[in-house]
């Protein structure tokens, strides 16, 4: 029985075909449709059913604009000649060849439609886009038959399916002709259990939800295997889901990154609280705004080179404000941390404040370069490119730092002073200058940070507050003085965090996080990743 | 004991202190009342309210300098505390309101009736009884600030670090008042206050009780803490601020001690809270945010940490001037403030007070040493 049935709908699909084939198959010469055209001319409601009927199996690309024209009224003809041709708003082009016709015939009248060349007109509307040229009208048609379930398109389905070339549009054809047969109580039950194989091919949640919306009355057998198919699909749903919400949390993780890395050298590695780090990433995500404005009025050419072009400047920027805070107020407390805390503490309200004087209270827009708009679909992972260049982008900049620091004669200094003053001051390394070196690194990793930052959120004077208690946190459970912890630190926050939310919601997922930073410090009070020997005392 | 400590143990800043905040306390609630609209000394009722609001201010104050002044504990989360009191004495006004709501229900508040809840969350049981919402005043910072403590000092997390995380506690308490389902009128915080103890808030009369309160609080809150400073219980906190381990070698339990010292304040901080809200009519989450304690910690340093005279002179001095600030010239508030942040820690580090005692005590040591050299 089920072979037989298979057979019958393999027959009744290769049948289809070869009606479709002549006009379909062919090539796509004006010769093909001069059939249907001069039944248009005949002024005949069922001739022009007729045409309408054979221009949609025809698979021509003038049928389209054919068809189209029919509905709008805008098809005419010529009763002497039997020429048929489209009235555009200045001109009138040929019907078969869409050439503008300089001299159009006097006598032309438009086609005439009654209610069943409407219907006609319709069903030809839905086969056409299914046989479209265009890959994506043609997958739209096949969604739309998906979800309207018309059992009336299942002929025009099956021709399409048999013309298809690209298979992951014939999938959703064949998914599309599953859904029409499973949901209709005619259909048997063989084809009806085929049919929720297939369907478990689409394998999102829309399926899910028709494989469990089945018709009253229908047999175990096709429930059993609806309900198997459903449950198939949400386990891999399930599996999906978990991977996105990791690449969320990385995602999340290395904004978290980019925001606490400068702080990881500031805080980190020199031991300076630096309350107004998130100031310089402000001032970055400022430094980009200005940048953009002046490519705006002088070289709109540019924009797409506009973040390029901002990085160095906001490095410059930030790191300059950095080090003149340095050199001004905290060179005179050194040793003093707390000090140091409140004299930045009040030095971010003074950035702040500035910036609102400057650039006013309001957000500032800031645009995207082409390359990071739209997004990257993988299965069905879904992330903008927006997010995914920061990802790749804190990832660099944390390498950069690294080989900075480790590679180069600036970053051995820096390392030697920290780890101790004196001796390296009695190695003749120039202390005072290191320190305003190190710091404004620091901010200006902070002012890049910025640039990044600027593409997903909002530019105001207030950016930097939001960053600053996240960037602390993400340090200090890392474990200060370690690069590496800051990078296993945030993203580890980010991604439990972005697990957190779907239990929790976005709020209290972020306080269970903060708490559990506040518990995590009790039992290892110097973060993930210790430093060990004499530099732990001072 | 209290007596000896009265006659022998006050100096003369907080005796002076002690008169002058009492007088205070007295006159101008006296001056609202009695005298007519117009009359030269008359206080108008909007700066009764006003020094009301830094009477609080100078009690939360005071707090602060017990802990980081004489311990050397920096929260940057005492803001949470005083929060947590007001949010207690808030539950008890909103729970006096009855049926007098925009909704009328006798039982919740207005905003339970709008988010639909059927009936009061447990947490809220007894906040009808004035004396229960005075106790829980003092029992919920003080027990939030024991368990942070207990935990907090027992694993020895000091310095930056115990300021970054008590940054986190009241941030994370922020988050989690803006919340409607946690019951506390999230965003819009808990307001329209009609009575307290059977009088109205907005009555001249309590207003003025209110204001003697809170300056009582100020007097009583110099009090106890200058009778902490003075006992062997401070000599042993001065010695944890200036070399904690040393202390530890010697055999005191420095976890305890803080966490006592740090519990105490946080009550003294609640207690500020609860007079603060029916004075000023509200209480919302941003009492929680952390720039609010941040804010708290500068009015000690500029009247002088160490110096509890100096946290009450802080306090007022620097609302003082923000009052005056957001008034005339707004968008420099902010500067004034951030610079005031660094003119201090770089210029002053002891503060007003304690560099003008600085200032007399070099005086008098040279008066002193004139004689002398006279002769």
């Amino acid at each position: 029985m089920p072979f037989l049935a298979r057979r019958l709908a393999r027959l009744a699909v290769l049948l289809v075909a070869l009606i479709a084939l002549p006009f379909a198959g062919g090539s796509a010469s004006a010769q093909d449709i001069s059939a249907p055209l001069a039944k248009l001319a005949t002024d005949s409601y069922a001739d022009t059913g007729a045409a309408i009927a054979e221009l949609a199996a025809s698979g021509h690309p003038r049928a389209a604009a054919i068809v189209q024209a029919i509905q709008d009224g805008k098809l005419e003809f010529d009763a002497a000649s039997h020429a048929v041709v489209i009235r555009g708003a200045a001109s009138v082009v040929d019907a078969a060849t869409g050439a503008a016709i300089a001299t159009p015939p006097a006598g032309l009248s438009p086609v005439r439609v009654n209610n069943r060349v409407r219907t006609a007109l319709a069903a030809a509307v839905g086969s056409l886009t299914l046989m479209s040229p265009d890959p994506v009208k043609r997958r739209e048609a096949a969604d739309a038959v998906f979800k309207s379930r018309d059992a009336a398109t299942l002929p025009i389905l099956e021709a399409a399916i048999a013309k298809e070339g690209d298979a992951r549009i014939r999938l959703a054809l064949q998914v599309a002709r599953a859904a029409v047969i499973l949901t209709k109580p005619e259909a048997s039950d063989d084809a009806r259990v085929e049919a929720a194989a297939t369907i478990k091919e689409r394998g999102d949640q829309e399926a899910v939800s028709l494989l469990r919306s089945l018709p009253e009355g229908s047999a175990k057998r096709v429930k059993d295997a609806a309900e198997a198919a459903a449950k198939s699909i949400e386990t891999n749903l399930a599996l999906w889901s978990s991977a996105q919400n990791a690449l969320y949390g990385i995602s999340l993780g290395s904004v978290l990154l980019l925001a606490a890395i400068g702080l990881a050298i500031t805080f980190g590695v020199m031991g300076i609280i630096n309350m107004a780090h998130g100031e310089m990433v402000m001032i970055g995500a400022y430094t980009t705004f200005v940048v953009q404005e002046v490519i705006r009025a002088h070289a709109p050419g540019l924009f797409d080179w506009s973040l390029t072009i901002a990085l160095p400047l906001a490095f410059l920027t930030s790191g300059a404000v950095g080090v003149l805070i340095e050199r001004t107020v905290i060179r005179w407390l050194y040793g003093r941390p707390l000090e140091t805390l409140l004299a930045t503490w009040g030095i971010s309200l003074i950035l702040q404040q500035s910036v609102r004087s400057i650039f006013g209270a309001n957000n500032r827009e800031v645009g995207a370069p082409s390359f990071m708009s739209g997004s990257l679909d993988i299965g069905h992972l879904s992330i903008t490119w927006g997010r995914m260049w920061i990802v790749v982008f804190a990832l660099s900049v944390f390498v950069g730092l690294i080989l900075i620091l480790k590679k180069t004669p600036a970053g051995l200094q820096m390392r030697a002073v920290t780890q101790n003053r004196a001796m390296a001051a009695a190695m003749g390394i120039r202390t005072p200058f290191v320190d305003a070196l190190t710091f404004g690194l620091g901010c200006g990793i902070a002012g890049i940070a910025g640039v990044a930052l600027s593409q997903i959120d909002n530019v105001s004077p207030n950016l930097g507050q939001s960053y600053i208690i996240d960037s602390f946190m993400v340090v200090v459970f890392g474990g200060v003085g370690n690069l590496w912890g800051t990078l296993v630190g945030a993203l580890t926050l980010g991604v439990v965090n972005k697990f957190l939310e779907p239990f929790a919601g976005a709020v209290l997922g972020k306080i269970l996080v903060l708490i559990f930073i506040i518990l995590f410090i009790q039992k290892r009070p110097r973060g993930l990743f210790a430093l060990k020997g004499r530099a732990v005392e001072s | 004991m209290i007596g000896h400590f009265l006659v022998k143990g006050l100096d003369r800043g907080v005796a002076i202190t002690l008169l002058v905040v009492l007088a205070i306390g007295v006159l101008i609630p006296a001056s609202n009342l009695l005298l007519p609209e117009g009359h030269a000394l008359h206080v108008p009722t909007y700066l009764l309210t006003l020094f009301g609001k830094y009477a609080t201010y100078a009690t939360l104050a005071l707090a602060l300098d017990l802990v980081w002044g004489y311990c050397g504990i920096l929260s940057l989360g005492h803001g949470a505390f005083f929060a947590l009191g007001g949010y207690a004495m808030g539950m008890y006004l909103m729970r006096q309101i009855g049926s007098r709501g925009v909704y009328g229900n006798p039982i919740l508040p207005d905003f339970m009736v709008f988010l639909n809840w059927k009936e009061l969350p447990w947490y809220w049981h007894g906040f009808d009884h004035f004396g229960f919402a005075l106790v829980m005043v003092v029992l919920a910072p003080g027990l939030l600030a024991f368990v942070f403590g207990w935990f907090a000092f027992r694993s020895r997390v000091t310095g930056v670090y115990l300021s970054i995380i008590t940054q986190a506690l009241t941030y994370a308490l922020l988050l989690a008042f803006f919340r409607n389902d946690m019951g506390f009128g999230g965003n819009n915080g808990l307001t329209d206050f009609k009575d307290i103890v059977g009088y109205n808030v907005q009555s001249a009369g309590t207003r003025a009780t209110l204001f003697f309160l809170s300056c009582l609080l100020v007097a009583v809150g110099l009090l106890v803490t200058s009778a902490i400073v003075k006992s062997k219980l401070g000599k042993v906190l001065i010695a944890i601020r200036d070399a904690e381990s040393r202390t530890r070698f010697i055999g005191y339990r420095v976890a305890t001690f803080k966490t006592v010292v740090f519990t105490v304040s946080a009550m003294l901080a609640g207690l500020a809270g609860a007079l603060y809200v029916p004075q000023v009519g509200i209480i919302n989450p941003g009492e929680f945010a952390p720039a609010n304690s941040i804010e708290a910690v500068i009015w000690v340093a500029v009247g002088g940490r160490g110096t509890l005279v100096g946290a009450i002179v802080g306090a007022v001095a620097v609302n003082w001037g923000k009052t005056w600030f957001t008034g005339a010239l707004p968008e420099l508030w902010l500067f004034a403030l951030g610079g005031l942040f660094v003119l201090v820690t770089l210029f002053l580090p002891k503060g007003i007070v304690g560099t003008w005692s600085a200032w007399t005590a070099k005086r008098r040591a040279a008066r002193d040493a004139a004689p002398a050299a006279a002769e």
